[in-house]
Parts: structure tokens; C-alpha cells; sequence
């Protein structure tokens, strides 16, 4: 098996210590003089190659090499529910076309379901070169068993070389199911992707809760897998259909449950902050609660939930689950925009994980400029209503 | 009903930098601590098991011998047994080879009804290790569970949470169910509970206590991912400062958005 070796006539107590702050995964344990290192190693070596010379040794050993050509095409998994599909594939269609001109590979689309045809066609435009089609009566809602078996089919008859899954909640339940069933790998929650020449896909997703990036790749195994979430890429512009559909038989693929969806409920709209993706966070600066309304253009825009700090809620203007920072919410929307808020430390620790920070304030001295990506220098009572005025813009601009 | 609870320890923050000019890892620390998701497995655990009188919960986790340390801590919250999987072997192991490898232990501790996981790790943060235990297992799985509802002979009612709508499903069992917060808050150890382990020795497997001894199976050569490379993100908050009359940084404001897709 290839592993990393430690020559231990090489450690010493300094040696050793230095090898446990290098290492990010905390593989390391020190005990009697004795430098081991534990399942936790995820063999980045970083230890091998930024370590104390010598000491840790990457010890390789042969494996079998798979036949990469005997994989083509890059597939697309559609999450669709009564026949319309999570938006998060057509993204998932656009990188996949990017990817597919590197090797020259071919895009296909994968949808399990009943009455797909719309779906199909709506394929096509996004310019995939061929759908697959699962169209059974048991497939009319999603089965997670039933559906992996699909998959599984899919694969041993296509052999494609990648499958790309929507980072729903859903997807992110039902490609770690495939992976076990193919005995393959899936990076989870990818936001860069890549292919080398070989047909290899690159990985790249954030660790540690985003402060370094890892680049994963599948040497020796097929299909690549990965999960990423919605709104990560971009869907690709209509074009004249050119690809082909085809329906596959189901009959022989086992219709086995053991999961029975007793009922469904449609949530209520904009309950809980923390699950929001779109934040709009209100502070001090706001000096009446009237004035909140000014917000209502934006957030019916971005389609947001509002967020605020500590003091709105004890003037009895916001509902206590609104309230974002230690005592309140903790968030990691994939956009919060923070009006005003000068960004106490428990503020802080409660949304500094959001993907893209924007904040408005007057005072330049803030706490929340330094942890912002935009950092936009003026008064809230100045920047919403001519906001508001091109949001209006907009949206008379779509009526017409 | 025998219950198992799977657990994993977890760095204490995840606050780690990269020195821009040398590439190394920067770590605040080396503490660590259970994954929090994982005190709501438990505390689903131990829920059914105030109801059920001759319930069992099992609590395992796969770690060096330090990680010890989050079993014993389950066990003064209230589980009855813990069980270590710790082996060489294992290092390397992706989430692969790491669902694979706890599988196997759970087939020593046959029969169970349910295995509970949290829904994902604050270190990995992939929630891919439930999902592919039961595959491994061959067992239904429902992920995100936010309630149990009832627990009855053959299966269990749960609730879970999706992004648009709430789902009652009922799963037979065996099953594992990976859940998320809802309304739940974990127990804190008891000291009455800890005065009772004293003396406990919990168990640990290795590779040798496995079914499947192929080491092949196990670790880095059982894990289809590889990580070719670890780098620094870009600089995550480098600060564009947008200043002006109000009508220029109204306009800024209104074009980073819909440069983002948001409008």
C-alpha cells in the first residue's frame, strides 16, 4: 500500500512538534519518542515536501492502471420534480460543455422520471449532445433507492466518464449513494472544476471551512464524480437542438423501497434566517422602524430574507429569530448585504462564513469593511431609495 | 432496539491560514472536540431510548486513540457502549474508504435497527459519509432529519427538512438516518453517568477485526479521490472600497449585483 513513511531515526522532540503544527490534518501523535501517524492523514504531503528534510518518506506502491479510454462522455444528472427541473443542471450543462471541448467529450444528459418529454427538449437547447431518458410510473417521485439502481444501470451500460450532480439537498444525499454503489470516488461541493488531457477531472472545493483550497482528482477509477451547488456556474445560452434523445428500458431495474413519503409540506416562506441564501442584514443606522420599508424593493429583488442586529430586536422591531450573531443566528448565505451595521464581534462571528459580503455604511471606521468583499462608503438613506429607483427600472422594464 | 450512533472528533476551530509566502499551514491550535452535528445523532439516540425501555445505544467512531475522547463523552451523555475503529491502515482515507471502513464495523456489531450520523462533519463538511454506510450496509437511508416522529415495530415515522418543503417519511428498518438541529438540544455530560463508566474500557477494533482484511480496501489505497494539492484561496476579503457621490456608488452597488446574478 503507498503511504508516508516516518524514518524515525531522524525525530527528534523538535522535530516531531514541527511536524504537528505543519500538519493540517492533525495526523500526527508523538508518544515514547515514537512520531506515528494516524488515519486522520489524508497523505496531502505537505509533510513529505515542506517537512523537516527526510523524516517523512512517500513510500508508492503499484496499482492496477485503469483503461481510461474506455470511458467517454460527460454526464449530467437532472434532479427534476413533476417535470421540471432543478435550474442547478442547466449550470451543471454549461460547465460540462466547457470541460467537454478540453478532450473533445461529449455532453449527456441523465433524467429519471414520468413524463419527461419537456425536459428532453429543454436538454437540448441548453446544446447537449444526448439525453438519456428513465421514464417509468415508479419514478414519478424521487425514490432514492430506486433512483441509484437507475444510475447504476446507466453507468454499466454507458461507461461515462464523469457525472456531475446538483449540491441540493437532495443531490447531496443521493451521489455519495451511486459513488458507494460504483465504488467510486465524489468530491462534494465543488467550486472550480477542471480536465486535464487524460480525461482526468480536477476537484477543487474548499477545506477546513473554506480557508484553503484542496484540488482532488480520481486517478484510477470511473465515473469522476462530484456534487456542486446551485448558482456556482453558469447555464449555458439556448441554441438550435442538435443532440439525441433516447428512452431507456426500465423494466428489468429493481423497483425496491424502503422509503415511503407519507406526506409533503410546502414550507413557509422566509421563516429561518440560517437557511437563507440571499440576507439583507439592518443595523443602528436605520432610525425609525418605518424606515425599514425601504428595504422592500431589494429584498423582494434579491429575493431575501431580512436579517438584523441586536438592538432592532430589542426595540421590539424584528422577531428575536432575525437576529443574526452569537446570541442570535449564525448564517452563511451566498450573499449577505449588511445596511449599517458598524459590526459588533458576535455580529460578526455570526455571518463572516457568507460566500459574498456587502456592506453600506458612512462611517469609513466600521468593523465590517475589513471582512467585506465590497466595502461601499455611504448613508443608507442616500443609497436605498436610488436603488430603489433601479430596481423600478427593472422591473417595468420586464413588464413591458 | 439497538441504536447506533456514529461520531467523529474534529478540530476545535477551523481557523487555519496559509502563509502567503511559504505555503505552510498556520493552525490555531490543536484542540479538538466532538462534531457538533453529531450531539444531535446523540441526542436522537437518547430521545428514543427515554421512550423505549430496552433500547441500546452504541456509539462508535473511526480516529486515532486520542478520539477516545468523544466516546467517552457520549458515553457520560448517555450512550451504553462505545467502540473505537482505529488502524495505520486506514490512513489516507477518503470518504470512500472511510464509509466503507466504518460499514465494516458496524457489521460486527450486528443487529442493529438504526444507525444515526449527524449530517455532515464541520472539518470535511462533505455529508457523505451517512449516505454511503448504508449503501455499504445495503440499508435505506434519509438524510437531514430535523424529528423523529414515532418510532414503530417495523420502522420509523421522521420528518426532514429540504429547502422548500418539509417530507413525513417512514423508513423500515434496519435504516440510518443522518439528522440535522431541528429542535433539539444536546444533553451535557452527566457526572453521575461518568462516575458509572469509571473503570470502562472501550473497545477498539483495527484491521485485523474486520471481515474484509484486504488492506487494499482501506485507507489511501481504498480511496478513489486523492488530494493532488492543497493551496491558499484567493485573498478571501480583499476589500474593494466603492466611494463617491450617491448616484456612482448606488450604480456599483447595482452593477456587482447583477454582475452576480442576483438581479
Amino acid at each position: 500500500m503507498s503511504y508516508i513513511k516516518v524514518n524515525q531515526e531522524l525525530v527528534t522532540k523538535e522535530v516531531a512538534e514541527k511536524l504537528i503544527k505543519l500538519c493540517p490534518f492533525q495526523a500526527f501523535e508523538y508518544n515514547d519518542s515514537i512520531l506515528s501517524i494516524h488515519s486522520g492523514c489524508r497523505i496531502c504531503k505537505i509533510c513529505v515536501n515542506k517537512g523537516p528534510i527526510g523524516v517523512c518518506e512517500f513510500i508508492e506502491s503499484k496499482q492496477q492502471i485503469l483503461d481510461k479510454t474506455k470511458y467517454k462522455g460527460i454526464a449530467v444528472y437532472i434532479q427534476q420534480q413533476d417535470g421540471v427541473a432543478h435550474p442547478v443542471a442547466w449550470e451543471l450543462i454549461g460547465k460540462a460543455k466547457e470541460l467537454a471541448r478540453i478532450t473533445n467529450e461529449k455532453v449527456i444528459v441523465l433524467v429519471i422520471g414520468h413524463s419527461l418529454d419537456r425536459i428532453a427538449e429543454e436538454a437540448l437547447e441548453y446544446g447537449v449532445d444526448q439525453v438519456f431518458l428513465y421514464d417509468d410510473p415508479n419514478y414519478q417521485a424521487f425514490d432514492l433507492e430506486r433512483y441509484t439502481n437507475v444510475v447504476e444501470e446507466f453507468f454499466q451500460k454507458h461507461k461515462v466518464n464523469i457525472i456531475l450532480f446538483g449540491g441540493t439537498l437532495q443531490g447531496r444525499s443521493f451521489a455519495p449513494r451511486i459513488a458507494a454503489r460504483l465504488q467510486t470516488g465524489l468530491t462534494a461541493d465543488c467550486t472550480m472544476l477542471d480536465l486535464k488531457e487524460n480525461n482526468d477531472l480536477l476537484q477543487i472545493r474548499p477545506a477546513f471551512g473554506g480557508n484553503i483550497m484542496a484540488k482532488i482528482h480520481t486517478p484510477n477509477h470511473r465515473p469522476q464524480m462530484a456534487t456542486i451547488r446551485y448558482k456556482m456556474f453558469s447555464a449555458p445560452s439556448k441554441v438550435k437542438p442538435f443532440g439525441i434523445i433516447t428512452k431507456e428500458p426500465t423494466d428489468s431495474i429493481s423497483k425496491d423501497s424502503h422509503v415511503h413519503v407519507l406526506s409533503l409540506e410546502q414550507k413557509p416562506k422566509g421563516k429561518d434566517i440560517s437557511e437563507a441564501e440571499v440576507i439583507i442584514a439592518v443595523g443602528r443606522a436605520f432610525k425609525k422602524e418605518k424606515d425599514l420599508e425601504l428595504i422592500q424593493p431589494l429584498m423582494k429583488s434579491l429575493n431575501a430574507e431580512v436579517a438584523c442586529t441586536r438592538p432592532l430586536v430589542e426595540n421590539g422591531w424584528m422577531d428575536p429569530r432575525r437576529q443574526i450573531g452569537l446570541s442570535g443566528r449564525t448564517v452563511k448565505p451566498k450573499l449577505i448585504i449588511n445596511l449599517g451595521i458598524s459590526g459588533s464581534i458576535q455580529f460578526i462571528e455570526g455571518m463572516k462564513e457568507s460566500e459574498l459580503i456587502i456592506s453600506v455604511n458612512n462611517d469609513p471606521d466600521n468593523k465590517l469593511f475589513a471582512i467585506s468583499d465590497y466595502a461601499i462608503h455611504g448613508d443608507i438613506y442616500e443609497v436605498l431609495p436610488e436603488l430603489n429607483k433601479l430596481i423600478q427600472q427593472v422591473w417595468s422594464q420586464r413588464t413591458v | 432496539m439497538n441504536i447506533i450512533t456514529c461520531i467523529k472528533q474534529v478540530p476545535g476551530s477551523s481557523k487555519v491560514d496559509v502563509d502567503p509566502k511559504t505555503g505552510v499551514l498556520i493552525r490555531d491550535g490543536s484542540n479538538v472536540k466532538m462534531n457538533p452535528y453529531d450531539l444531535y445523532a446523540l441526542e436522537t439516540a437518547y430521545l428514543i431510548k427515554e421512550k423505549y425501555a430496552d433500547t441500546i445505544v452504541k456509539t462508535i467512531t473511526m480516529g486515532p486513540a486520542s478520539a477516545k475522547k468523544v466516546l467517552e463523552e457520549s458515553l457520560y451523555m448517555g450512550s451504553d457502549e462505545a467502540y473505537l475503529l482505529s488502524d495505520r491502515a486506514f490512513a489516507g482515507a477518503d470518504v470512500l474508504a472511510t464509509s466503507y471502513s466504518i460499514s465494516q464495523m458496524i457489521r460486527k456489531l450486528h443487529p442493529y435497527d438504526l444507525i444515526i450520523c449527524g449530517k455532515q462533519t464541520t472539518d470535511g463538511d462533505t455529508a457523505q459519509v451517512g449516505p454511503e454506510i448504508a449503501e455499504f450496509l445495503g440499508i435505506p437511508h434519509v438524510a437531514y432529519v430535523t424529528k423523529i416522529e414515532e418510532v414503530q415495530e417495523d420502522g420509523i415515522l421522521v420528518r426532514t427538512s429540504m429547502e422548500d418543503h418539509e417530507e413525513q417519511l417512514k423508513i423500515s428498518f434496519p435504516c440510518l438516518i443522518t439528522v440535522d438541529k431541528g429542535t433539539l438540544v444536546p444533553r451535557l455530560p452527566s457526572f453521575h453517568r461518568k462516575q458509572r463508566f469509571t473503570g470502562y474500557s472501550i473497545q477498539t477494533f483495527s484491521l485485523k477485526d474486520l471481515e474484509d482484511k484486504d488492506p487494499s480496501h482501506y485507507g489511501l489505497e481504498g480511496s478513489p479521490t486523492q488530494v493532488e494539492e492543497i493551496f491558499p484561496p484567493n485573498k478571501k476579503r480583499d476589500s474593494i472600497s466603492i466611494k463617491g457621490d450617491k448616484k456612482t456608488i448606488t450604480n456599483s452597488l447595482f452593477e456587482i449585483l447583477k454582475e452576480k446574478k442576483y438581479i
